[in-house]
């Protein structure tokens, strides 16, 4: 009964959102205040609707209603509660109607929160937001529909992927499709600012904290499936090139660079054409991403949920909605306001070539992910695109932008003078060397490539200080002065230098963790030793241990650095009955900044005594990796609580009596 | 769902090249090995490296590799071994050749054309504040006028 309610409001929502497209845009073009709020309230109505479907199907995985065949397929009774909430997203029905939970969602927010934007403006961005739900909830309703009843319920249902089942990939989806659909927004504000023919400072302004919004969402949502990926599938590395990573990052690449062109748009006005082009394609890659993920065209370690046949229905809606936007903008983008002029060394020049770079860095993402589909199609002739391309292409590009990142902030708007910016900097350059030749002289054993990384780390932490030294006068005025200005900074500025920051201390982590990483293995009897890098592992026990829904064999370790102990690993090899699947639950100690990381492989050894393959890594400061984007992520939040941004603030305050 | 499990048993894969069983007597050797297996596709995985998949073919392929080494074959004459027998496909670093001409070279014309547009943008006019040859003398004059 309650899957049918749920199947029944996500039809309703359907045709709520219909009705949110055809009144809002009747009300822009009649001009009419009472058809723009019907069309508003219709979009309030829509989210209800996916939310009450969204809570329908959370409900039948909950209590394992097998009668519904998505549930069958992906629950299990014994399956612990948080895992049975989160098989609600677990496969490609519910991840769908995740999907629309999040873009109606965006469309009442803006139909919500927008009340400062101008009425036909906030029409045409409620509209195409209704658009949108139009397509993708059809596409949910009719091809993926997650309500579908089986006429012979099982007993038991099939249960979700065992590597799936684990707290930071119970949270992923929901922030990276929120990130995603997030960019759903700036999408529908571009096809508003181009059918109203206006780009200017005050729209710019309007996007901005939805892109910030989504780039954060993303930063968090990739970050976890980069942790997951980590400690879960058990080798140590944390990013591999994957299709399916790669469609995740091409959206965070291009709403960092949406982020950075649109702050030239609303201080300059400068840019506008080309900020609108960035939104568009930012949701152009999202609906990408979920393309590729969803339809298994390239294979990839994450792919889930994957079906063909859906593929194809999804690429016509990537390429329709895509399409209309761009042609839109090949239509109107002409007639767009050229803005402010600025010199070769300014402020707008070092964003041009940040967008420039960061650009060329996604272009490098799409074709390493696209060329092998291209070049078979086109010869027939398979080839593959891995890693090495990407360290390659991908990682110049970004070291380029690296480099000159830290200037950036420091130049002034329309013609900078480059001598005090060098002058400025001198300092955090300077260390900056120095520590890159301390790591080549200092750790063994020796290596440029990873000393020049962590160089450029300290670059770029070196640079958000000096920026931030700037501007509260730090070192040239008075300590009252200095701390004066410093908390009268305001939270944007805050927010830049955090993200800045984090960027730093990720590079810090992944290339001190790539370059001085040491490994070891060794299939050791009960009693055995292994040594990897200064610490040395002595297996204790092997045992069996039941779990909730599968039996583990569970390795005891001690690790000791010299005389002293410094932890008990115990990593586990799980078997899960249900599916009839291994998987090894890795143990990591977390050592200060870096992790020792035991894994425990397969029982070898025939008739005499069992020995276990047990691997080893020391990843050193490998916990950077993963604070450098939460701390980037919290510049995002930091300064999308500024004033400044937050939407119709002004108008509030003016409401409300003194 | 046999799909599934396919992937899952490749995933099961993990970081094999490490395998004690397998590993070279001579250091060097081995590290040579390792660094050829991270470039070298698994045929039968979900996009992983040799080195990492513990699928028995690229169990077959490390050995292959490592025999090739053991035997003194140079690290290019062992992967254009590879290629003559599994084609491009199993190399993850594709070759520099002019099929993949757009794969190397686009994200550079990204970059020129990104150049040449800023380029475009700074020249468009002369920018505001600077005064052309022409307005310069106009206001020296002035300048000379007033003084006078």
């Amino acid at each position: 009964m309650i899957a049918e309610l749920g199947a029944f409001a996500l039809i309703l929502a359907l045709a709520l959102s219909v009705v949110q497209a055809g009144l809002s845009g009747a009300g822009r073009w009649r001009r009419s205040a009472i058809l723009a709020g019907a069309g508003e309230g219709a979009a309030l109505a829509a989210f209800l609707g996916v939310a009450v479907a969204f809570a329908a199907l959370m409900h039948a995985f909950v209590v394992s209603d097998f009668s519904v065949s998505n549930v069958a397929a992906n629950s299990h009774t014994e399956k612990p509660l948080l895992y049975r909430v989160a098989g609600t997203w677990g496969s490609h029905e519910g991840s769908m109607l995740l999907w629309c939970l999040a873009l109606t969602g965006f469309g009442a927010s803006v139909a919500g929160l927008g009340r400062g934007l101008p009425k036909g403006l906030k029409a045409l961005a409620v509209m195409t937001q209704g658009l949108l739900g139009v397509v993708f909830l059809a596409y949910t309703v009719f091809a993926s529909n997650p309500f579908t009843r089986l006429a012979a319920p099982p007993v038991e249902g099939r249960s979700l992927n065992p590597l799936l089942q684990d707290p930071a990939l119970a949270v992923h989806p929901p922030f990276l499709y929120a990130g995603y659909v997030g960019l759903s927004v700036v999408f529908s504000f571009a096809v508003a600012a181009l059918i109203e023919g206006r780009v200017d400072a005050a729209w710019a302004r309007w996007v901005r904290p939805w892109a910030l919004a989504a780039w954060a969402l993303l930063t968090v949502g990739i970050t976890l499936g980069s942790f997951w990926a980590y400690y879960e599938l058990g080798w140590g590395g944390w990013w591999f090139w994957d299709p399916v990573e790669n469609a995740s990052f091409m959206p965070w690449l291009i709403s960092a660079a949406l982020l950075h062109s649109a702050i030239v748009t609303e201080k300059r006005g400068a840019l506008s054409g080309w900020t609108v082009f960035l939104a568009l394609a930012a949701f152009t890659f999202s609906m990408l991403g979920a393309f590729l993920v969803r339809s298994g065209v390239l294979t990839s370690v994450h792919a889930f949920a994957v079906d063909p046949t859906r593929g194809v229905l999804l690429l016509i809606i990537l390429g329709a909605t895509a399409g209309a936007g761009f042609a839109l903008f090949a239509w109107r983008a002409p007639s767009l306001a050229q803005g402010g002029l600025f010199a070769p060394i300014s402020r707008e020049s070092s964003l041009v070539l940040n967008n420039i770079l960061l650009a060329a860095a996604t272009m490098t993402v799409l074709l390493g992910t696209l060329y092998p589909l291209m070049r078979e199609a086109a010869t027939g002739e398979a080839i593959s695109v891995g890693p090495p391309y990407f360290n390659l292409t991908f990682v110049p590009f970004m070291g380029a932008l690296m480099l000159l990142l830290p200037t950036g902030p420091l130049l002034a708007w329309k013609r900078a003078d480059a001598k005090g910016v060098v002058q400025r900097l001198v300092f955090a350059a300077a260390i900056a060397i120095g520590v890159g030749l301390l790591a080549l002289a200092l750790i063994h054993p020796r290596q440029a490539l990873g000393s020049a990384g962590l160089a450029m780390g300290a670059w770029l932490i070196l640079g958000a200080l000096a920026e931030l030294a700037e501007r509260t006068r730090a070192f040239r005025a008075s300590g009252a002065e200095t701390w004066r200005r410093l908390t009268g900074l305001p939270r944007g500025a805050w927010g830049m230098t955090l993200a800045h920051l984090g960027l730093g201390v990720f590079v810090l982590g992944a290339c001190f963790e790539t370059g001085w990483k040491v490994e070891a293995a060794e299939t050791l009897p009960v009693g055995g030793q292994l040594d990897v890098g200064a610490y040395h592992l002595t297996l204790d026990k092997v045992e069996g241990v039941d779990g909730p829904n599968y039996d583990a064999e569970r390795a005891s370790l001690t690790a000791t650095r010299g005389p002293n102990e410094v932890c008990r690993p115990q990593p586990e090899r799980r078997f899960y009955p249900a599916g009839g699947q291994t998987t090894s639950e890795v143990s990591i100690c977390t050592v200060g900044l870096s992790h020792l990381y035991v894994v425990l492989g397969e029982r070898r050894g025939g008739a005499g005594d069992p020995v276990w393959l047990i691997r080893a890594y020391w990843n050193p400061l490998a916990l950077l990796i993963f604070l450098g984007p939460v701390i980037m992520a919290l510049g995002g939040v930091l300064s999308l609580s500024d004033r400044r941004l937050r939407l119709g603030v002004g108008r509030r305050r003016a409401e409300s009596p003194a | 769902m046999r799909k599934l499990l396919a992937i899952v048993g490749a995933l099961m894969c993990i970081a094999a090249a490490s395998d004690p069983s397998e590993r070279l007597a001579d250091a060097g050797q081995e590290a040579r090995a390792r660094a050829i297996f991270r470039e070298v596709r698994c045929l039968v995985c979900q996009n992983e490296s040799i080195d990492d998949s513990q699928a028995e073919l690229a169990g077959d392929l490390r050995k292959l590799v490592r025999d090739e080494i053991k035997a003194g074959r140079t690290d290019g004459q062992v992967k254009a071994y590879l290629v003559s027998r599994y084609g491009e496909f199993v190399l993850l670093k594709p070759a520099f050749s002019w099929g993949n001409a757009a794969l190397w070279g686009a994200p550079a014309v990204v970059v020129l054309l990104g150049l040449g547009l800023w380029a475009a943008n700074l020249r468009r006019r002369t920018p505001e504040g600077e005064l052309s040859a022409d307005e310069a003398e106009r206001l020296a004059r002035l300048a000379k006028d007033d003084a006078g």
